[in-house]
C-alpha cells in the first residue's frame, strides 16, 4: 500500500498537470543550447545541481512539518500555519522570476487537486491559501505527507520530478530517442539519491536556512519563454 | 467532497430533478457552475469557427467563456478578438506540452484550472466552450473536464472519416461535419457520410453545416441552448419536455 | 588573513550624510569620497589580487535613517587560491533604516583558476528602507577555467525574506556552464532594485540574455549573462539607470 503510493506519485500518468511543463527545457531547444542528448545530459546535470536540492529540500521541509502535525493534531490552529507560510515566503524569495513563480504555483494547484482527491486528509488546509495555488515543492511535500510516504521519498519524489519533467518533453521536442533519455537517466540516479538524501537531511532546519541555489539562465530564459507567442509548454 | 456541498451553494436555482425516478438522467453534479462543452476534432475542421460562430449566437444571451488548447498562445483570442465576438477577459488558452490529447484527457489539471479561473475572475457563468488542439480521431474528452462534447470532422477530409470511426466520431455526443459547402468541391458525398455516422453512431445525433453559408452555426447553438437550459433546471425546457432528447441532443430541424 | 571593515552613515541633519564611522584595516582599506551629492561615497582600495584563499574578509555597513551610503571598489577583486588549498571568504553584513539608502556597486569579482571562494552577503532592509545592490561574478581571468566560487545574497525587507540567491560556478558543480545555468557565458550578475515609493516594474527583456523582474515585494532584479565583462556592465546599467522605467 505505502510503496504503492509511492510509485503512484512518482508516475508520470498522475494527473498533476506536470505533462505541460518542460522545466526550461523548451526554452533552451528553441534557443539552441539543448540539440541532442549529450545537450540534455548537461542541461539535466544543471538541473540536479541547481534546482533539485532547492525543490527537493522545501518538499521535504514540508513533509516533516505536516507529518509532525499529523501526530500532534491539538496545535492551535494558528502555530500550525506558522511553518508553511514561511517555507512559502522563503521559496518565493529563490524563486525571482515570475514566470518561475506562477510555473511552481500552477503545478502546485494541479498536484493540490489531485493530492486531495487521491488522498483525502485535513493536512492540505494547511497550505497558505495564494490565488495561483501552493508553491509546487509545498503541494508535494504535503501530499507525499498525506499518503503516508516518509521524508526521504518525498524529497526523492522532487528530485525525481525536476529530472523526467525536462527528460520526457526532451523527448517530444527533439524526437530522442526514448531508451537513451531513460539510460541517461539510469546512469544520473547516483546522483539523485545524494541529493535527495542531503535534502531529506536539512528538513529540520529554518526555511531560511534551506539550499537556495540559483541557475541565472533558469531565471532568463523563462522570462524570455514567457514572452512567446508559440509555446507548446507552459515553462 | 463537491458532492457534499453541491446542493448548499445556491439555493435561488432552481433544482433540476426534484423526482429521481422521473427524469431518466443522472443527478447533476454541481449545479453552481457552468455547462462544459468540449470541442474536438482534427486539425483545421473547424473547431474554432464553430466556437465564433456559437459565440456570435449566443453571447447575447448566455454568460460565456472559452478554454483554448491551441499551441499559437494568442492566436485563438486574437482571432476571436478580431472577429469581435468575444471579449478576450473571456478567453484562456492552455498550454499541452505537444500533447493535445493528454490536457483533455488524461491529465486534465491545467484545463480545470483555466475553467476555475475563468469562473472566478468573472463570476457565474452559463457556458463554458473547451476547444482542444487539433489532433486525430481518436481523442475525446475526459468527463471529468466537461459535460458534453462535440466533434467536427470536415468534408474535406473525404467522406471516408465517418467510416473510419474512433471514439471521437462513435462517441461524442453531437458529431458536426462541417463545410459541407466544400463537398463538391471536393466530390465528398454527404449521402455516405451520413449513412456511415448513423452505423456508427446510433441515436446518436449528427449535424451537417458550413460556417461559411451559416455564421451562427444555428443547429449546433439551439443544440447548446437547451443543453444549458436543461442544466440550469429552466422551466421552459422542462415545459417542451426536451429533458428525453437532452442525453442524445434536441431533434432540431436540419438534425436527424 | 583576517580584516574587518565598517562604515556607519547617518544622515547630517542639512540633507546629506555624514560617515559617523569608516575603519578598514589592510587588505580591506576604506576611502571616502565625496562627490558633492547628498550621498555619501566610499570607495574599497584593496590589492586586486586577492581575496587569497584562506582569507575571511568581513565588511560591516550600517546605514541610519535619511543617510545615502554609496560603495564602490577602485577594481574588480580576484580570487585566487591559497597556499594550502584552504578557501576564502568575504561576508557583508549590512543594515539599512526607513528612508536610508544603500547603493552597493563594487566592480566583478573574478573567480581565478584554483580558487575557492565564498562570498556571502547579508541585508536587513526596515521598512522604507532602499536598496541598490549589484553583484558581477566573471568565471576565470582571460581565457582560464574558474575554480569554485559561490555568491549568496540575502536580502529581508522588514523582516520578511525578500531575496535568496547564492549562485555557485566552477568545475567543482557539474552543470554549471551548461545550458540550465549559464550557457557557456563568462560572465553573470544582477542588479537589485529596492525601493517601496517606486511604482513596480513590470517583467521585461532587456537582451537576448537579460531580464528585468519584478519581484514578490517592493523590489526589482535585473538578471544577465554575458560573453564578458563589458557587456555585463551593458545590460546590468540599463536596470540601473532606470530601474522603474520602461
Ligand atoms: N469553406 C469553409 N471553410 C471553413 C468552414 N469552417 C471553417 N472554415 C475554414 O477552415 C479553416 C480552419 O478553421 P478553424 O476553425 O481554424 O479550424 P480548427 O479546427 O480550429 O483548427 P485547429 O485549431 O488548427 O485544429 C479556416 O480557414 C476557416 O475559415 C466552412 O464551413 N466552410
Ligand atoms: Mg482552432
Amino acid at each position: 500500500m505505502h510503496r504503492t503510493a509511492y510509485l503512484l506519485l512518482a508516475d508520470g500518468r498522475f494527473p498533476s498537470g506536470g505533462h505541460a511543463h518542460s522545466s526550461g527545457l523548451e526554452a533552451a531547444v528553441v534557443a539552441g543550447r539543448v540539440t541532442d542528448l549529450a545537450g540534455l545530459e548537461q542541461f539535466l546535470h544543471g538541473r540536479l545541481s541547481y534546482a533539485a536540492p532547492v525543490t527537493a529540500a522545501f518538499t521535504a521541509a514540508t513533509h516533516l512539518s505536516a507529518t509532525r502535525m499529523g501526530r500532534a493534531p491539538s496545535f492551535a490552529e494558528s502555530d500550525v500555519k506558522v511553518p508553511f507560510l514561511s517555507l512559502d515566503r522563503e521559496l518565493e524569495a529563490r524563486t525571482v522570476s515570475p514566470a518561475l513563480r506562477l510555473a511552481s504555483r500552477r503545478q502546485g494547484r494541479a498536484l493540490l487537486r489531485a493530492g486531495r482527491l487521491t488522498w483525502p486528509s485535513e493536512l492540505y488546509g494547511h497550505l497558505p491559501k495564494h490565488p495561483d495555488g501552493p508553491h509546487q515543492p509545498l503541494a508535494l511535500g504535503m501530499t507525499a505527507a498525506a499518503a503516508g510516504l516518509s521524508t526521504e521519498e518525498a524529497a526523492q519524489l522532487a528530485v525525481y520530478g525536476v529530472l523526467t519533467g525536462p527528460a520526457s518533453a526532451a523527448v517530444r521536442l527533439l524526437g530522442l530517442d526514448p531508451y537513451q533519455v531513460q539510460n541517461l537517466l539510469a546512469r544520473m540516479a547516483g546522483a539523485c539519491d545524494e541529493i535527495a538524501a542531503a535534502a531529506a537531511a536539512v528538513a529540520h532546519k529554518s526555511p531560511q536556512e534551506l539550499p537556495a541555489h540559483a541557475a541565472p539562465l533558469a531565471d532568463i530564459s523563462a522570462e524570455l519563454h514567457a514572452t512567446w507567442e508559440v509555446r507548446l509548454f507552459a515553462s | 467532497m463537491r458532492a457534499d456541498h453541491a446542493y448548499d451553494h445556491d439555493e435561488s436555482v432552481p433544482h433540476t430533478h426534484p423526482e429521481p425516478g422521473v427524469d431518466p438522467h443522472p443527478p447533476l453534479p454541481r449545479l453552481d457552475r457552468a455547462v462544459r462543452i468540449g470541442i474536438g476534432g482534427p486539425v483545421g475542421s473547424g473547431k474554432t469557427a464553430l466556437v465564433a460562430a456559437l459565440c456570435r449566437a449566443l453571447a447575447g444571451e448566455l454568460r460565456l467563456a472559452v478554454v483554448t488548447n491551441d499551441i499559437y498562445t494568442t492566436e485563438d483570442a486574437d482571432f476571436l478578438k478580431r472577429a469581435g465576438v468575444l471579449d478576450p477577459s473571456r478567453i484562456r488558452a492552455v498550454e499541452t506540452g505537444c500533447c493535445p490529447h493528454t490536457a483533455i484527457r488524461d491529465d486534465i489539471s491545467a484545463n480545470l484550472d483555466a475553467v476555475e479561473e475563468l469562473e472566478d475572475t468573472l463570476g457565474p457563468l452559463d457556458l463554458v466552450l473547451v476547444e482542444s488542439g487539433g489532433d486525430n480521431l481518436t481523442a475525446t474528452f475526459s468527463k471529468g473536464l466537461v459535460d458534453q462534447q462535440i466533434f467536427v470532422v470536415d468534408v474535406a477530409g473525404g467522406d471516408k472519416v465517418p467510416r473510419k470511426g474512433g471514439p471521437g466520431v462513435t462517441t461524442a455526443d453531437l458529431l458536426v461535419i462541417n463545410k459541407t459547402d466544400l463537398a463538391p468541391l471536393v466530390g465528398a458525398d454527404l449521402a455516405v457520410m451520413d449513412r456511415d455516422a448513423r452505423a456508427r453512431r446510433g441515436t446518436l445525433p449528427t449535424v451537417f453545416q458550413s460556417i461559411a453559408k451559416d455564421p451562427h452555426a444555428s443547429q449546433v447553438a439551439d443544440w447548446v441552448r437547451h443543453l444549458v437550459a436543461h442544466r440550469r433546471g429552466d422551466a421552459e425546457a422542462h415545459g417542451h419536455d426536451h429533458a428525453d432528447e437532452l442525453g442524445r441532443g434536441p431533434a432540431t430541424a436540419g438534425m436527424r | 588573513m583576517r580584516a574587518l571593515a565598517r562604515i556607519v552613515a547617518e544622515a547630517d541633519g542639512r540633507g546629506g550624510t555624514r560617515l559617523a564611522r569608516l575603519r578598514g584595516e589592510p587588505p580591506l582599506q576604506l576611502r571616502h569620497t565625496p562627490d558633492g551629492s547628498a550621498a555619501a561615497t566610499v570607495h574599497l582600495i584593496g590589492s586586486a589580487a586577492g581575496p587569497l584563499g584562506g582569507d575571511d574578509l568581513r565588511i560591516e555597513i550600517e546605514v541610519g535613517e535619511g543617510a545615502v551610503l554609496c560603495v564602490r571598489s577602485v577594481a574588480a577583486s580576484i580570487a585566487l587560491p591559497g597556499r594550502d588549498g584552504s578557501p576564502s571568504r568575504t561576508t557583508v553584513t549590512a543594515t539599512v533604516a526607513a528612508g536610508g539608502e544603500l547603493r552597493w556597486l563594487p566592480e566583478q569579482l573574478v573567480a581565478a583558476a584554483g580558487c575557492r571562494h565564498l562570498a556571502s552577503s547579508t541585508v536587513e532592509l526596515a521598512a522604507g528602507a532602499r536598496l541598490l545592490w549589484r553583484e558581477e561574478l566573471i568565471c576565470g581571468r582571460h581565457a582560464e577555467q574558474p575554480g569554485d566560487a559561490t555568491v549568496s545574497t540575502s536580502v529581508d525587507y522588514d523582516g520578511a525574506a525578500l531575496l535568496r540567491q547564492s549562485l555557485t560556478v566552477g568545475p567543482g558543480t557539474p552543470g554549471w556552464d551548461g545550458p540550465a545555468v549559464l550557457g557557456g557565458a563568462r560572465a553573470t550578475g544582477s542588479l537589485l532594485t529596492v525601493d517601496a515609493a517606486a511604482p513596480p516594474a513590470p517583467p521585461a527583456v532587456l537582451g537576448a540574455t537579460a531580464v528585468r523582474m519584478p519581484l514578490t515585494g517592493a523590489a526589482t532584479l535585473v538578471s544577465a549573462t554575458a560573453p564578458d565583462a563589458h557587456v555585463l556592465r551593458g545590460y546590468l546599467s540599463t536596470g540601473e539607470r532606470s530601474p522603474y522605467g520602461g
